[in-house]
């Protein structure tokens, strides 16, 4: 049994490989950037002595992904759990100035994940077991000038896997969302939030602890359902005036 | 692209405090992008801040914090031969490695150090006089230097290079990775004998006759004057035999077990840490050990990393912040030049908190690594401003005319011309830096303070 780590280079990520590999799991990682994924492997390897193995692995290149999770699972058995970590924050001022920019925002986030999360479906619904843990984010809870490709995208994320979760139940197989607040990784580094970030290691124990216990759409840290709350209710008329 | 904020750093002893743009990467092309990205500013890496004074600090640069770079990248279980990134800590080190009978070849006085900070300081610890340096344990530094290259070097590959990295803080370049031979042990105890030496002659006969214990150290009374002076507890040690059981387990699994509660969250007020509280300490500590020679075996965690077990124990001293002196003196047959150190200590009035005692061994490594055969005497101080300066300075004529050296690891107010009295051959050192690095990207507060960085 495996599990199959998407985007690796996310701290969340690395931290949920490690808590698999020290449940025993093999553990597979594929990141664009392969090297790197070499290095993450040996480091589980070598602290939690579990066999890991690195992919390279283009969201965006759809072909790609069918034969991506035979190959792993070739190597080291059944994907267990899969998790879908990988994410682009883009540029917002870039995408708006050149679509292109706009549209790889969306292909990453949104249409990769979701060519992925298919793929893993599609082997995880007839052997009726399996977990997919989808990391999307707060900001796919309401449009916002500052980040709408990556909050859209995120969003439709969010939508996909509700779906996925409603198709997939009945069949043994879970589906996780996790809506991220503020975690300390590469992309809040250096912002002032005024909001405590949390440390990524807590963070993938809870969501380990989601996944045991059958959780459905979770928030975290936990108290982001609050904020995420009182932002959903305030009315379009007000929000749109304001500079988020 | 690595995000820059901008942030006030510090070291262990919180003073003095430098504002510079603080990337933190992730992986290591991240500390290539952010070098490549330095926008004609001074550049350094700082690991997790444990150097006390300004050699891990730049005003106004561009620094990588490197501990995130914690990957493991290769053991051979075999030797002991591990290959980690410049972020790994001692303590990750041992957590991993200790389960399967390896150890440190050298740890610090804490374990929050990263291997990067380690190298760069060219650490020893309690068995020096055996074991040398942290670097003697070290091959195939791999290092990102000014060009932008990432070179590999090691005693036999770019020799030079690999001894300007040893104790060269951090201004060769940025250390990404090395491998570090591991010492083979039975289990996480040593054994530990302890006694009271009396005053400077019977601390060097103990010392003497103690040669074959892997690990010493002394706690000395730094109050102590006269007949007295010298006198502290002797800690002598190694690590346990395959069949050893602790004793007085009761006590280290309690402290292990509180330790997690034990913070000093805040800075305390500046009196708390006063001559008063020092005195006890000094004197407290010496009384309250038996007379005679008192064994046991004893966990690794209190033995070696004391003061871990008080997370933030630095903020004790307050918001004034605390200086620390270390000073290594080469042995004289009478002792003259410790005893009138000791003499300016204990009449300075200002206690030293902990004050560490040790011989040193023969291992030496050229330029700017720090210990020399000899005796290491290390004191730590509030920062009372004049007051400490002065003693300081004081002591600095001694250590530089006895042909000593400060550590400069803990330092962070040594003048520049007493700096090259200590390390003369600092223009050996400069050389083969500017070699690798002509346009001087790589600097410190320490480096430009002291002449190591820069024209």
């Amino acid at each position: 049994m495996s599990v199959l780590i998407l985007g690796a280079t996310s701290r969340v990520a690395r931290e949920l490989a490690h808590r698999y590999a020290e449940a025993g799991l093999a553990v597979a990682v594929a990141a664009r950037d392969v090297d790197e994924a070499r290095r993450i492997t040996a480091d589980l390897a070598i602290r939690r002595e579990v066999p890991a193995q690195a992919y390279a692995f283009d969201a965006t290149d759809f072909d790609s992904h069918a034969p991506l999770l035979d190959a792993v699972e070739d190597a080291l058995g059944p994907i267990e759990v899969a998790v879908v970590a990988f994410g682009d924050m883009g540029d917002q001022e870039a995408a708006q100035d050149d679509f292109a920019a706009a549209r790889k925002v969306i292909d990453v986030n949104y249409t990769g994940a979701a060519s992925i999360c298919e793929a893993l479906a599609g082997r995880m619904q007839p052997r009726g077991r399996g977990a997919i843990i989808g990391i999307s984010s707060v900001a796919g809870d309401r449009g916002r000038q500052s980040n709408y490709f990556y909050g859209s995208a995120k969003g439709a994320f969010t939508l996909y896997l509700g779906g996925l979760r409603n198709r997939l139940h009945g069949h043994g197989v879970t589906v996780l969302t996790v809506r991220l607040g503020f975690v300390d990784t590469r992309m809040t580094y250096g912002m002032q939030t005024g909001i405590p970030i949390a440390d990524p290691a807590a963070i993938s124990r809870q969501i380990v602890d989601a996944v045991e216990r059958g959780a459905d759409d979770i928030y975290l840290p936990r108290f982001w359902r609050g904020i995420m709350g009182v932002i959903r209710v305030i009315p379009e008329k007000v929000f749109k005036r304001l500079s988020l | 692209m690595e995000r820059w904020a901008e942030r006030e750093l510090h070291g262990w002893g919180r003073h003095p405090r430098l504002p510079a743009e603080v990337a933190r990467p992730e992986r290591r092309r991240g500390v290539e992008a952010a070098l490549a990205d330095r926008d004609g500013k001074p550049f350094l890496a700082h690991g997790l801040g444990r150097s006390y004074g300004d050699a891990a600090l730049i005003d106004g640069g561009r620094v990588v914090l490197t501990r995130r770079l914690d990957k493991m990248l290769g053991f051979d279980p075999q030797t002991g031969w591990v290959r980690v990134e410049a972020g790994v800590t001692l303590k990750a080190l041992v957590e991993t490695f200790l389960p399967r009978g390896f150890w440190p070849p050298v740890v610090a006085g804490t374990w929050f150090v990263t291997v990067g900070g380690a190298i760069a300081s060219d650490i020893h610890g309690k068995n020096h006089h055996a074991d040398g340096t942290f670097c003697d344990h070290v091959r195939r530094v791999e290092l990102l230097t000014a060009s932008g290259e990432i070179v590999t070097c090691d005693a036999e590959t770019e020799p030079e290079l690999f001894w300007a990295t040893v104790g060269g803080q951090g201004l060769t370049g940025v250390i990404l990775a090395a491998d570090i031979k591991l010492r083979p042990v039975h289990n996480e105890y040593f054994e530990v004998e302890s006694l009271r030496v009396d005053n400077l002659d019977h601390f060097f006969e103990v010392s003497a006759e103690s040669a074959h214990f892997t690990h010493t150290v002394t706690w000395l009374d730094s109050l102590a004057t006269g007949d007295a002076m010298g006198r502290g507890i002797f800690m002598r040690g190694r690590h346990a035999a395959p069949d050893a059981k602790p004793t007085g387990g009761t006590l280290a699994k309690l402290a292990a077990k509180i330790s997690p509660l034990l913070d000093v969250p805040v800075d305390l007020p500046d009196w708390v840490m006063n001559s008063f509280t020092m005195r006890l300490f000094n004197e407290g500590f010496y009384h309250k050990h038996p007379k005679g020679v008192v064994r046991g075996v004893q966990h690794y965690a209190p033995y070696f990393f004391p003061l871990d077990f008080i997370r933030n124990w630095n903020r004790g001293y307050g918001a004034r912040g605390m200086l620390q002196y270390q000073l290594v003196v080469p042995r004289d047959p009478e002792h003259r030049v410790i005893r009138s150190i000791l003499e300016q200590v204990s009449g300075a009035g200002m206690p030293s908190f902990l004050t560490v005692f040790k011989e040193f061994g023969d291992s030496t490594h050229p330029w700017l690594s720090f210990p020399r055969p000899g005796v290491t005497l290390a004191l730590d101080f509030p920062n009372l401003g004049p007051q400490v300066d002065a003693l300081f300075d004081r002591l600095d004529g001694l250590v530089a005319d006895a042909g000593g050296r400060v550590y400069l690891t803990k330092d962070a107010r040594l003048p520049r011309e007493t700096f090259r009295r200590m390390y003369p051959d600092w223009t050996a050192w400069k050389a083969v830096r500017d070699r690798w690095d002509p346009e001087h990207v790589f600097q410190s507060a320490l480096g430009q303070r002291l002449g190591l960085s820069g024209e």
